[in-house]
This record gives structure tokens, sequence and C-alpha cells, in this order.
């Protein structure tokens, strides 16, 4: 299963996958003056039945790269396949049949999920979107999908406002694996849930994978979560992935002094192991993605940065089977007890979030009549990552 | 930040003329024909098309708008073969021919009325409204926020004809607590000035009063519940403090958007208020031109009315930018 | 230092209800705790379970119109719920002040940082507005802001989310409080900052002397800063005691629980974690008698329908450790052996 070979029975194929976010001056006479570079050449690939975690902090691309697999963010250039199809320049006519292959699981169960329409609308929507309908009618099939998922099926006709959130999470659920897709794109699908709730949803993808054989492109800023959930892992860091192995090599062998550093960060459940873990402090914040760093993106915040780091790429290279790392010098062994402390001074200069006078704000409700669009937030977009002006 | 200046004040140039063109096309599609307007009882049709010409709209649209635009800037001669040209001088808004007087000037003579009572409105509308919209935010759920809000919707719904014309009953004719409404500038007289402009004032104020208790109200409730309140109450400040400093800056930044372009849409006019008060501003001048189907005092109103609108627009961007240092304007 | 291990805060029967208009919300039921200046206790609960509204009844930020708080919480020997709002405003921000968990929403975006902490200054020391603007400086320079003198004239929004929790914790220590209540203040930030914050925490504790309660749903930050632990469920502290004895003695079902749900980074765990079942308790309907039964695997072992009925009180099973269970020690050993083992077990 977690075996990466080159044939082409991958459900999802990206090959060096961009997305770029034009930054434009304001006013009559706007002209682009810089890009976001939130996707910067991201490869992967999803074998049926397969997890994929997608780890990073929040900047990192992690978001935009699983929307932009699903095309619901237009790439800037490179490669996706959905099951054999290149699905890159697709136009959205054409997209629909494809949506039946793929489809997403939100972050936030409380604003994925329209609040005026009933449960059982809401799950069969996939039915009507592909005009199917399904033997014993859709009816059935909803509530079929609402047990399978641990819903009362009698809760056909509620709103979501009168579910939990794990249980609104569980209609999310039951709305993206509707149709059978091959792979389900999961943006944080457990972050805003207790702890409690959180292992019954886990559960639940892990039922569902069971079951249908679906695989999962799992993103996720919690390592902990994803170790439970994931075959393989890729932690990506200022729209690169840095480092990408299977889940046993990742976390018992991490070689990149990034991976190195986002594990030791998480403190352990466990007071007697936290006191004798290996402790990397990294430094300072992300660099702006408009001007990332020369060379390897990381090595402004990287302790074992040197001189050809500030200026050489690291190449994605193969150090193990399976196991690949964009870095010069790979750490191979772990420090413990030791804190280490990156060379950042935090001077990252931090991008100013535009806030748009309300001249502007006012006439594009006129033009789109959302206020909540005018305002930059979406509906279908999760929190996580602002809307690109 | 000047950069930023400049380059609002240009797109609203180039946003004025476009609209000036619109309001041109528009007009000259109207069905109503002014050379006949302006021809009296014994009209021939040599007549209408002597007018037509002194009218200048012997000439194609896009020429007619050409000629509006130079006389803008250098004034234009109206009927210049004729034995009788009319001399409009620049800035040409255009001419009536129907009350015999540049269309700049009758706009210039009518506007102190309109400022008057739209400024005298808004300071009264602000003041109350504000502090009501604060007052019941502080009580908020207690009959005293019920109370105000009460009211408000009652201000809220009262048509300004209505309450106009009922106050002149009452208050004038009925009542005769002050003398019948005539207009004259405050440095002349000003206690007939006040005697006039009291009551179409509080009518004024008292519709957009309401909607402004509502705004202030319910930015305040909002702010109030803002994390950076509760920063500032857990740092030991006091009660007053955390509403004057904190919560009021905050939640009345908005309201100066609303303020700026609802003062501008009066400087275009209070038609029924002027109307009913007679006062002599641009409102009243937009409806006797209306029924009079004097077209170039209208196409003169409109453009004057948008042009203030969009001032304002840029005014409000640039106060924005000020008071909230998030706004980047560049 | 101080000498002796007088609790600074203390804690003792604290309850908070809302009465709402679908019934009377008990938020907090009788809470007792207390904390030691230099010491870390940690709040551990799901959301719901009482533990951000049991920070702001101390803090006095509850509104007294909309809330009914009663019990006491001793700063320092002086029952805060019968002060005076006046009186507990002098303390706020003086002995005793609070760190959020949204950084990005909790200061003032139109006021520069350094009026933001002087204002903290002025408001409780009597010194002159360039006194307090010094000690401003010097604060978010101990917070570990880089280039404190350009920074300080800096609005919020020109600082990231790290920093600008940086700068809330210098506005809550700036006036020395000897007790520091931080409510999830890492939620909102990524993990490598999260572990930056949490050390600064630790490292200026050390400096003043400062009690900490640290309200977290993240059982790793409690292993990595706390002394002592409270774990809350539906408003009641279940289970209380060191950080060791919760992590390696827990006793409680919903405790071992919790501990069980969590994946885990440096364990192998089983392919299928072991959830609690259902939902947390709705603080307007709690059941009548433990708040934990309906979720509860283990309540049938106790005869008489004793979990549904009769509510447990907070029972003092030594070494500090308490357990709010109808469980007897025999059976909560036995639970608890059973449960650590199968998560000592399991492997990929």
């Amino acid at each position: 299963m977690t075996d990466a070979s080159s044939n082409d029975d991958q459900v999802l194929r990206v090959t060096d996958l961009r997305t770029y976010f034009p930054v434009r001056s304001r006013g009559l006479l706007s002209k682009t003056i810089g890009q976001v570079k939130a996707v910067d050449g991201v490869t992967l690939s999803v074998a049926p039945g397969e997890t994929l975690g997608l780890v990073g902090e929040s900047g990192c691309g992690k978001s935009t790269t699983g929307r932009t697999v699903l095309r619901l963010i237009a790439p800037t250039s490179g490669r996706i396949e959905l099951d054999g199809d290149d699905i890159t320049r697709m136009s959205a006519k054409q997209l629909v049949p494809l949506r039946r292959k793929a489809q997403m699981i939100f972050q936030d169960p409380y604003n994925a999920l329209n609040p005026r329409h009933t449960v059982g609308t809401i799950i069969g929507a996939p039915f009507d979107v592909q005009s199917l309908n399904p033997a014993g009618g859709v009816r059935a099939a909803v509530q079929d999908l609402m047990e399978r998922v641990g819903l009362n099926p009698e809760h056909y006709n509620r709103y979501p406002s009168e579910f939990s959130g794990g249980q609104r999470q569980r209609i999310g659920i039951a709305r993206a694996v509707a149709l059978r897709p091959k792979i389900i794109v999961c943006d944080e699908p457990v972050s805003a849930l207790d702890v409690s709730i959180q292992a019954q949803i886990m559960n639940l993808l892990k039922d569902l994978q069971d079951d249908f054989g679906v695989s999962y492109l799992f993103v996720a800023h919690d390592l902990a979560v994803v170790r439970q959930i994931a075959h393989r892992v890729a932690v990506m860091y200022l729209g690169h992935i840095v480092e990408l192995a299977s889940r046993e090599e990742l976390y018992s062998r991490p070689l990149h002094p990034y991976t190195h550093a986002l594990l030791s960060a998480v403190p352990l459940p466990d007071p007697r192991a936290q006191a004798s873990r290996e402790q990397i402090r990294l430094r300072g914040d992300l660099p702006s993605p408009i001007n990332p760093p020369s060379g390897c993106v990381f090595h402004t915040r990287c302790f074992r940065a040197e001189e050809r780091c500030t200026v050489e790429i690291p190449e994605l290279r193969e150090f193990s089977a399976g196991h690949t790392v964009a870095c010069h010098f790979p750490m191979l062994e772990v420090i413990p007890g030791a804190v280490i402390e990156g060379p950042d001074s935090g001077l990252t200069p931090q991008p100013v979030p535009y806030i748009r006078p309300p001249s502007e704000v006012i006439s594009d409700i006129a033009e789109s009549g959302s206020l909540a669009r005018a305002a930059g937030v979406d509906y279908v977009e999760g929190p996580d990552t602002p809307v690109p002006q | 930040m000047s950069a930023y200046v400049v380059r609002r004040v240009l797109s609203m140039i180039l946003l004025l003329a476009l609209l000036s063109l619109v309001v041109f096309i528009l007009f000259s599609l109207l069905p109503a024909d002014p050379a006949r307007l302006t021809c009296g009882k014994s009209c021939t049709p040599e007549i209408i098309e002597a007018n037509r010409h002194r009218l200048g709209l012997d000439i194609p649209v896009f020429a007619q708008y050409w000629e509006f635009l130079k006389g803008l800037f250098f004034g234009r001669t109206y009927a210049a073969n004729s034995p009788d040209p009319v001399q409009c001088s620049a800035p040409c808004l255009g001419y009536s021919f129907k009350r015999g007087e540049e269309v700049f000037v009758l706009i210039k003579e009518r506007l102190p009325a309109t400022i008057w009572l739209a400024f005298g409105a808004f300071v009264l509308w602000l003041v109350a409204g504000i502090s009501l919209g604060i007052y019941a935010a502080l009580r908020r759920g207690r009959w005293q926020d019920r109370t105000v809000m009460g009211v408000a919707l009652v201000g809220y719904s009262l048509p300004s004809f209505f309450i106009g014309l009922v106050a002149i009953f009452f208050i004038i004719i009925r009542f005769q607590l002050l003398p019948f409404p005539s207009y004259v500038s405050p440095f002349e007289n000003p206690l007939q000035f006040l005697q006039t402009m009291i009551l179409p004032w509080i009518i004024l104020a008292t519709l957009y009063a309401a909607f402004y208790m509502r705004l202030t109200r319910n930015q305040m409730l909002e702010v109030l519940g803002d994390d950076y309140i509760r920063t500032a109450r857990a740092k030991g400040l006091p009660e007053r403090v955390v509403i004057r400093k904190h919560a009021l800056r905050a939640g009345l930044t908005p309201i100066v958007t609303a303020a700026g372009l609802d003062l501008a849409g009066l400087l275009g006019g209070a038609i029924i208020l002027e109307s009913i008060f007679s006062l002599p501003g641009i409102g009243s001048l937009a409806v006797n031109s209306v029924n009079d189907a004097d077209l170039p005092v209208i196409v003169g109103i409109t453009l004057v009315a948008a042009t203030f609108i969009i001032v304002a627009n840029l005014i409000v961007d640039l106060l924005y930018a000020v008071i909230d240092p998030r706004v980047r304007l560049s | 230092m101080t000498t002796a291990a007088q609790p600074f805060l203390s804690v003792d029967g604290l309850s908070v209800t809302f009465p709402t208009e679908d019934g009377r919300v008990q938020a907090v039921d009788g809470v007792s705790f207390s904390v030691e200046r230099g010491k870390t206790l940690a709040i551990v609960g799901e959301s719901g379970s009482g533990k951000s509204v049991t920070a702001q009844a101390i803090m006095g930020l509850l509104d007294r119109r909309l809330s009914v708080v009663t019990g006491h919480a001793w700063l320092a020997g002086r029952d805060i719920v019968a002060m005076s709002d006046d009186e507990v405003r002098h303390e706020r921000g003086s002995s005793m002040a609070m760190i959020f968990q949204d950084p990005m929403s909790s200061l003032h975006p139109f006021y520069r940082i350094g009026a933001q902490l002087s204002e903290a200054v002025l408001v409780h020391q009597k010194v002159s507005k360039h006194a307090a603007r010094e000690q401003a400086l010097d604060m978010l320079n101990r917070v570990g802001i880089p280039d404190p003198k350009t920074r300080i004239d800096n609005y919020p929004h020109q600082l990231s989310g790290g920093m600008r929790q940086r700068v809330m914790i210098a506005m809550a220590l700036i006036n020395s409080p000897s007790l520091l209540i931080a409510d999830e203040p890492t939620t909102a930030l990524d993990v490598t900052v999260q572990a930056q914050i949490l050390e600064l925490i630790g490292t200026l504790q050390q400096e003043y002397d400062t009690a900490v309660v640290m309200i977290t749903h993240d059982l790793g930050i409690v292993a990595d800063i706390a002394d002592n632990v409270a774990v809350m469920y539906g408003g009641r502290i279940v289970e209380s005691g060191s950080v060791d004895e919760i992590f390696y003695h827990p006793q409680m079902p919903y405790t071992l629980g919790l501990l069980a749900s969590v994946p885990r980074l440096d364990q192998v765990r089983a392919e299928r974690l072991d959830p609690i079942p259902g939902n947390p308790p709705s603080p307007i309907s709690l059941p009548p008698g433990c708040v934990f039964q309906p979720r509860c695997a283990y309540f049938d072992r106790v005869a008489g329908h004793a979990c549904q009925t009769v509510r447990p009180e907070l029972l003092d099973i030594g070494r500090g450790h308490r357990v709010r269970c109808h469980l007897d020690s025999g059976q909560r050993d036995q639970v608890a052996s059973d449960v650590l083992a199968a998560l000592a077990g399991g492997g990929v």
C-alpha cells in the first residue's frame, strides 16, 4: 500500500505543482507587484486505499495544495492527474463527472454546512449534482449513509444547528463519501474538535477507508493526529515538500532539520518522556512567501545551515527506499536533552494584512451580492488560510 | 499616501467624466424635446428648429457632449450666429432658456440653503443618534434599551413628508408657535433663519438619527464582545475608560463611512423637505426643473450631486485610513 | 522568594451559574484548588467543561448582571468573590493577570503596542508617562521581542501571532503580578511558536516567582509545564493531583478515556484509537448523578445505580490525589491497569 511505484495505478498524481497568487496594487491602474508562492513545485502521489498526510505550519501551503489538487483553486503550473485523467486544465464542465471521484472534508464543521438546508438535503446534494438516482431512492441512500457515519437516520429532516461539532463533521463526511469517491481531501478535519471527539472521527475515517478503499490526502498541522492516520507523510515548509517518507520512517528516523524541529516542538502527554527528549527551538517566524529566502527556503531558521544552503536549492532526493528529503545536511542523529536554537532573530517582516477601504468593500458587495465574500471570507473556504486578495 | 491620493483623484475625474457622459446620453434619449418645450404657444416647425439650434441640440449627441465639456472649462456661447447670442461663462454647466439663467449660477444661488439644512440636521442626528445608541448598548436588554430602540423604530418608519405636513399644520398653522417658514441667510436675520430651519432640521434629523441609533448600538454591542475589550478589562482599566477609549474608537469607525455618504447625499438636495418648507435649495430646484422639463438644470444638478458623493467617498476613505492604522492606502 | 508553601490563590467551592431563558446554566460547580507562587496548576478539560469560566470568575471578568458567582477565591488571603467590582478591578492587572487564546484579536487594533503596555502601567502605578514607556520597553525586551525600540511603536497587525502573544505576556506581567492565568495561550499558534511561548512563560515564572494557572485541552502542554493538574468535566473537577499522579496513576474513567483517546507522537498505537463514546454534556442539562456516567463504560460495576442518581464526592485517596468516582479503590485500580495495559500493548 505504501509502495509509491511509478505505475499509473495512483489515484492522485501531482507533478511539480505550483500555485501562485498575484499580489496586485490597488485602484484603477492596478498592476501585479509580486506573487505569493503558496505552492512551489510540489510532487506527490496517493495510491488506492492509502492515506497521505500533508503536515506543516500555517502558511506552508498545505491547504492550498489540497484545494488545488481538487481544482478549487486554479494551479499556476504543473500537472494534476486524478485516477489517470489529467485534470490540470479541464473546464468546470469537464470536471463535473470527475467530481464523483474526488471529494473534500473541511476543518470547520460549523461553516462548511449550509445552515438553511436539512441534513438530508446536504448529504443528498452530490446525487443531485451528478443527476444520479441510487436504487431505492435518494432518501434511502442518504439514510444508509447517515447510519454508516454514526448519525441517527431519523434526524434526516434536522438542520445543522441542531447537531454538535462532532456530529456536524459526520454530516460532512457522509456528504463526501456519498458517491464512493476514490479520494477525499481532508482539510484539518479534526482540529476544531474536542480530544474525545477527535478520536471518534479518526476511527470513522479509518473504518470508511477499510470498507470502501477510499484514499485520503490528509492535510493537518497536528503531527500526532497524522501519525495515527497516515500511511505516508509529507512535510511542507513555505510551499515546498521538504521531506516525504512512510509513517514509520518519518517518526522514527526524521532527516530534515525542520521535521526534527516540528516533532520536538509537540509536547508529549507524558511528563517523564517530555523532560528527557530532543528539544529544538526554532526562532522567529515563517518568512514571507512573497519573497522567500534564496537557496533552501528553511535556511533562515535552520540550526544546521551553512553557506551552501543560502545559495543552492536542495533537490528532493531519495535517502532510503521511499524516504526522500530536500536537505544538504540531513540529520541522522537525535540529540536528546539539549536545546538547540535556530539563527533567525525573529526580525522577519510580517506581511501586513490588507484591509480594504470601505468604498471598495461596498462596491464588492454590489458586485457579488455577498457580504461574506466582500469581506474576504469565503463560505466554502476554511478559516485556516486567508483568502488571497 | 500622497501617491494614493493622486491616483484616487485621477480616477475620480475619470469617473465624473464617464458619469456626465452617461447622464448626457440618458437625457438625450428622453422623449421630451427641449426645443419644443421652450417654444411658446404659437409654435411652428421653424421656431422649433431655430430653438434647437440655439440650444445646441442640432448636432450629434457626442458633439453636444464635447461642447458641454469645452463649456465647462472655457465657457460657451449659445446661438453664436443669431442676433441675440447667449453667453455662458466657465464653468458652464449649461443654460436654462426657461429661466434665462446659467445653470451654474442657479445652483450656486440655491446651494447655501441646502448646505445649511444638511449640516444642521447632520450635527443634530449624529449627536442624538450616537449618544442614544451608546446609551442603549450599555443598557442592553433593559427598559432603557427597549425604549430607545422603540423610538428609533417609530422615527425610522415615519415618512418625512408626513411628519413635515403634520408639523406645519400643528406647530405653524394651528398653534402658531413658529412663523410661517421663509428662508433668509443667517447673516441677514439669524432669528428668522433659525425659526425657518428648526423644523426641517428636526424632521430630517429624526429620520437619520433613528438609523444611526440602531447602527451605533449594534456596533457598540459587537465591539464590547471583542477580545481586546476583555483584555482592557483584564488590565484593570475602569469601565468608563474601557468604553470611551477602547470600545468607542473601534465601534464608531464604521459610522464615519455611513455619515460621510449620508451627508453627501443630502447635499444633493433634501427634495421633499425643501419643497414642503419652501426652502430655496437644490432639492426644490430639482423638483421645479422636473416639472418644467428644464433639462439643462436637471443635468447640472445630477452632476453636482454625483460629484458630492464621489468626493465624499474619497474623504471617507482617507479619514478611515487615519482612524484605522490597518488600512493601507497604497 | 516566598518561604512557606502558603498558596497564593486558593479557590474554595467556586460555583458560577448563568440564569438564561433556557434555564439555569450551571457552568462551574463547587470547584476547589490552590496554587503556590512559582508553581503551575493546569486545568484540563474539553469545551463546556467550565475551565474558562472558572478563570474568568477568578479574574472578576464575568458580568455580575448576567452571572451568579458563589464560593470563595482567596487571593493572598482576601476573598475576590466578596470584593466589590472596583476592588477586584484594582487587583486585575496588578496582583493577578490573564492572557488569552487568540493574540490576534486580544490587542486593540488601533493603538500602538507601547500605548497599550503603558496604559497597563499607568492604571496601577503612579508614574510618569515617560517612566511607563521605559517599563514597557524593558518588558518587551524581557519577553524576547527583537528590536523593542522599533517594535514599541508598531501596531499589533505589524507583528506575527507569536510576537503578539509575547506582547500579551509582557502586558500581563508588567506590574509583576503574583498570579498569571493563561487561558489556552498557544491554541491559536503553530507548534514551533507554541514551544517558544511555553518556554517564555516558564522562564518568566521563575524570574517573577509567579503562580500560574494554565487552562488547556492539550495533555502534552500539561505534561510539559504543570506541577499539579485538575481535570474538569461538566463544570466539576473530577480528578486532581500532582502531574505524576495524573499521568502515571490516573483513577477516574474520564481521565483514563482522555489518555486513551489522544493520538501519540512518540508511541506506536493501535490502528484504531479507543475514544470516549458520545458527546460532552450540555451545562443546561447535566446528568443528576455523576456527570460522566452517560459516557462511562464502568458505571454498571457500581451497585444500586449510584452513578445515575448520587453525585459522587471528590475523594482524597492520598498523595494529594483526589478522585470523584463511585468505583471503590480496588475497582479503580482494576480499570486503570486494564486501560493502561491496553494502551501499552497496542501496536501498528
